[in-house]
């Protein structure tokens, strides 16, 4: 038993895989920054100096606190600086990295399990279905990913009731971006099935007598899913963006709650004004976060597919 | 045939470009603030930015000028008849043409008051005590009213004369339903006597005007603009960044946080008086059970202990501190100092006690809170979405979890007009520089003449009446008392929570010279520019 696990480990060490993340310099800075932040995200609760969603817990006289400086009025001290109603920057910030990242997991998987179920569909069933499905993500492709977001946004917006709005609001969040990302996983798990039904492979298990639904799944999704691994990652970071930008323009996340891109709205209007510190943490945790998940999500799609390079 | 009419096309649109570089000179300002008019219908939305551009365009018989104080506009003379005091006479300012030429009389007086009478008018509370308009002649017009109201000419400067003709061959005679999503042409277009023409609107983008070169008071006034471009740019920091490169002359709301930076700025100047105008929060405390919140079957808000303890949950000297930094004046009621009936016992700003709130809400059964949803505009009032965010923190404390619901003003006002909100924003200012405005339009009873933006629900019979009066009380001490007494019932109901006065500060070129309105209007007919 244990010389099962100690093989197994040992193989993957000297797999061609790790082989190659040892040596991206690129690949390791990027998984150490990605690791860090979401380790810091999830683990906000148990060490962040106080949870700024709750708004009972604000004092609005620490409002503009500069870093590391006194408060004038209440004379407390804060590491990254208070926006402008009395949140602590550095809480807030990793509060509203959970809310990005649990949007931009949730949507992309999201897209992922809705793109890859109906792009197999498409490309092993073929015909009118496959023509249908495809128009749709050739239309869908012809709107710009975050407009698509915004109007089911607005839609579901719409459709919620109010005293549900903004506990639904997240949810709509992962819904809307989730359908706007859908397409690209549909599209690549679409052409990859249309190679793979007709190797020998599925030839055989099909004279076997296996069903449709079987060789899908069991045969067919195995061999397509590296590529849907880079997709979701490269997905990742662009949900991450989107969520950030919905907020941004103010129809994501509910003000009270709010997330990176909100942040960066709030910080935006005291550029001017010297209040620099608002604007400029999030901007920078959403650069590295968006950057590091993009980076790893490249380094994935070359050592997956060594024929891209 | 085609080839012909897109080359005309081409040779018009060049010459129109070319004309457009050559207006664009030192004659020119672009004007810029938070949001946009809501119609041109000018009788549709009693709301200051919406009143403001229609100042340009159009004329009340008598206008507030830059100071405040009421002039002649499209009346020379005025006052009550001295046969009987119910009616007022008015000489109308003779040889006045509409921007299409169509000449100006009594006929379209008499239409547009019955039009700013009618029950879809917003204006209909300035107007409630009259009985009868008439005209009395070519350039003769009386109002009759129900009893004599000598306050009556106070009530006319922001009602707009609009041409009868005009209104009735494009189909304008009913006014547009704002709260209903109507659209209508008078909303989109507009032909009044005013100093500037309309040249050409898009909705919360862009309006030019340009000067009327028939005005009649076009040597009487400086009338140094030729051009207005208005831009409503709702984003502070977009806002102040346009004045900093120059691409607005002047803006009407430049951001707390940036009054030193626009200062300080070589070219550029700031200056500031205080406005005319309250901010405060409506309860919906008239319905049975509201929908917005997580009580069954009951209104937390009809209870008055929890209004008390919402108004000592506010932290006023907070919001005036960190919010607006010091450019506010906290209130203790819902009336401008500017206003008869304001007292500075009655706007003593209220104590901030959360034990003492928390206290009322056990009281009234709330002792574990409630959530309810609050309704904010973000492009109206100074920092109004910072200053409704900063209030959830300060309910939070007493238990209420408030939902706070940001939007743009053209969808936030028609929530309180349209009684879709249980909880609101509201700022409130008084052209007639009298309390009976803030009875007529926020305390009444919502009906069919008055109340139209009372969207807290409250109906008091007994007060209606004591408000109905006010109109023709001639007596002004019995009138003043009346006043005092009905403020002591807003105040004791704690019908609104008051929040502040508004403080103005106002943007600009340093070629601009100007002074403040109280009104926060500017009527650019008196405004000069150096060079």
């Amino acid at each position: 038993m244990f010389n099962k696990i100690h093989d197994n480990i040992f193989r993957a060490l000297n797999s061609d895989f790790l082989y190659s993340f040892k040596h991206s310099p690129v690949a390791i800075v990027s998984f150490i920054v990605a690791l860090t932040l979401v380790l810091g995200a999830v683990l906000a609760p148990f060490y962040a100096p106080h949870n700024p969603f709750d708004p009972a817990t604000l004092n609005l006289m620490n409002g503009f606190s500069a870093p590391m400086k006194p408060n004038e009025f209440t004379g407390e001290t804060f590491l990254l600086g208070t926006d402008d109603q009395g949140r602590d920057v550095f809480s807030t910030i990793l509060y509203g990295m959970r809310i990005s990242l649990f949007v931009g997991f949730a949507a992309v998987t999201f897209a992922m399990v809705l793109g890859v179920s109906l792009g197999l569909i498409a490309g092993y069933v073929g015909g009118w279905l496959d023509a249908l499905i495809m128009r749709i993500a050739d239309v869908q492709l012809t709107f710009p990913g975050i407009l698509v977001a915004m109007l089911i946004f607005g839609i579901a917006k719409g459709f919620t009731p109010i005293d549900q709005r903004d506990q639904m609001a997240i949810w709509v969040l992962i819904i809307a971006i989730g359908l706007s990302e859908w397409v690209q996983f549909a599209r690549v798990v679409r052409g990859a099935t249309l190679v793979e039904k007709n190797k020998e492979y599925v030839q055989a298990a099909r004279l076997n007598g296996r069903r449709s639904g079987g060789i899908l799944i069991g045969h067919i999704l195995p061999n397509v899913l590296g590529s849907v691994l880079v997709i979701a990652t490269i997905s990742l970071a662009l949900a991450i963006i989107a969520e950030a930008t919905l907020s941004f323009l103010g129809v994501g996340a509910p003000p009270t709650k709010p997330s990176l891109g909100t942040l960066i709205r709030i910080g935006q209007g005291y550029l001017f004004s010297g209040e620099w510190w608002i604007l400029l943490f999030p901007a920078v945790t959403l650069l590295a976060l968006a950057l590091s998940v993009n980076l790893l999500g490249d380094w994935l799609r070359d050592a997956l597919n060594p024929k891209l390079k | 045939m085609r080839l012909k009419t897109l080359t005309r096309i081409a040779l018009a649109s060049t010459i129109v470009l070319s004309m457009g570089i050559g207006m664009a000179n030192a004659q020119t300002l672009n004007w810029a603030r938070a949001g946009d008019s809501i119609t041109l219908d000018p009788h549709a939305q009693n709301e200051g930015p919406t009143t403001a551009l229609q100042h340009q365009i159009s004329e009340a018989l008598i206008v507030r000028d830059m100071t405040g104080k009421a002039v002649p506009a499209l009346a020379t003379e005025w006052g009550p008849s001295e046969s009987d005091p119910n009616v007022w006479s008015f000489k109308l300012r003779e040889g006045v043409k509409f921007h299409d030429g169509a000449e100006f009389d009594s006929e379209d007086v008499v239409f547009s008051f019955n039009r700013a009478m009618s029950e879809e008018s917003n204006f209909k509370e300035l107007l409630a005590s009259v009985k009868e308009v008439r005209a009395n002649g070519k350039y003769g017009f009386e109002i009759v009213t129900d009893g004599p109201n000598p306050l009556m000419a106070s009530n006319l400067t922001n009602l707009f004369i609009m041409d009868k003709d005009w209104a009735e061959a494009n189909g304008a005679t009913k006014v547009q339903d704002v709260e209903g999503g109507e659209d209508t042409f008078a909303s989109r277009n507009a032909n009044g006597t005013g100093p500037y023409i309309l040249v050409s609107r898009e909705p919360d983008a862009k309006t030019v005007l340009r000067i009327n070169e028939n005005y009649w008071g076009i040597d009487e006034f400086p009338m140094e603009i030729k051009e207005i471009v208005y831009t409503p740019i709702q984003n502070q920091a977009t806002r102040v960044a346009a004045l900093l490169s120059g691409d607005v002359d002047f803006i009407q709301d430049v951001p707390v946080q940036d009054l030193a930076r626009v200062g300080e700025t070589d070219g550029l100047k700031v200056i500031t008086a205080p406005q005319n105008r309250v901010i405060f929060f409506g309860m919906n405390q008239g319905d049975a059970d509201l929908e917005t919140d997580n009580v069954d079957g009951k209104n937390p808000f009809a209870d008055l202990r929890v209004r008390q303890a919402v108004n000592m949950a506010i932290n006023r000297e907070a919001i005036k501190k960190i919010v607006m930094r010091d450019q506010s004046v906290p209130a203790g009621m819902i009336s401008p100092p500017f206003v008869n009936g304001w007292t500075a016992e009655l706007d003593a700003v209220p104590e901030n006690n959360v034990e003492k709130a928390q206290g009322l809400m056990n009281d009234a059964g709330y002792g574990d809170g409630f959530s309810i949803r609050l309704n904010c505009p973000n492009d109206r009032y100074i920092n109004d979405e910072a200053i409704c965010q900063a209030a959830v923190g300060m309910l939070a404390k007493i238990g209420i979890n408030v939902q706070l619901e940001a939007l743009p003003k053209a969808q936030h006002f028609p929530l309180i007009g349209g009684l879709k909100t249980d909880f609101y924003m509201l700022g409130w200012g008084v052209p007639t520089y009298d309390s009976e405005y803030i009875f007529n339009f926020l305390v009444h009873t919502k009906g069919e003449k008055y109340g139209s933006w009372n969207g807290v629900r409250f109906s008091d019979p007994e007060l209606d009446m004591k408000i109905q009066g006010l109109a023709s009380e001639t007596d002004l001490d019995k009138r003043n008392q009346t006043i005092a007494d009905i403020w002591a019932v807003v105040q004791k109901e704690q019908l609104y929570i008051p929040i502040h006065h508004q403080v103005l500060n106002w943007g600009m070129s340093d070629k601009v010279d100007t002074i403040v309105s109280p009104e926060d209007t500017p009527m650019f007919k008196y405004f000069k520019l150096g060079s």
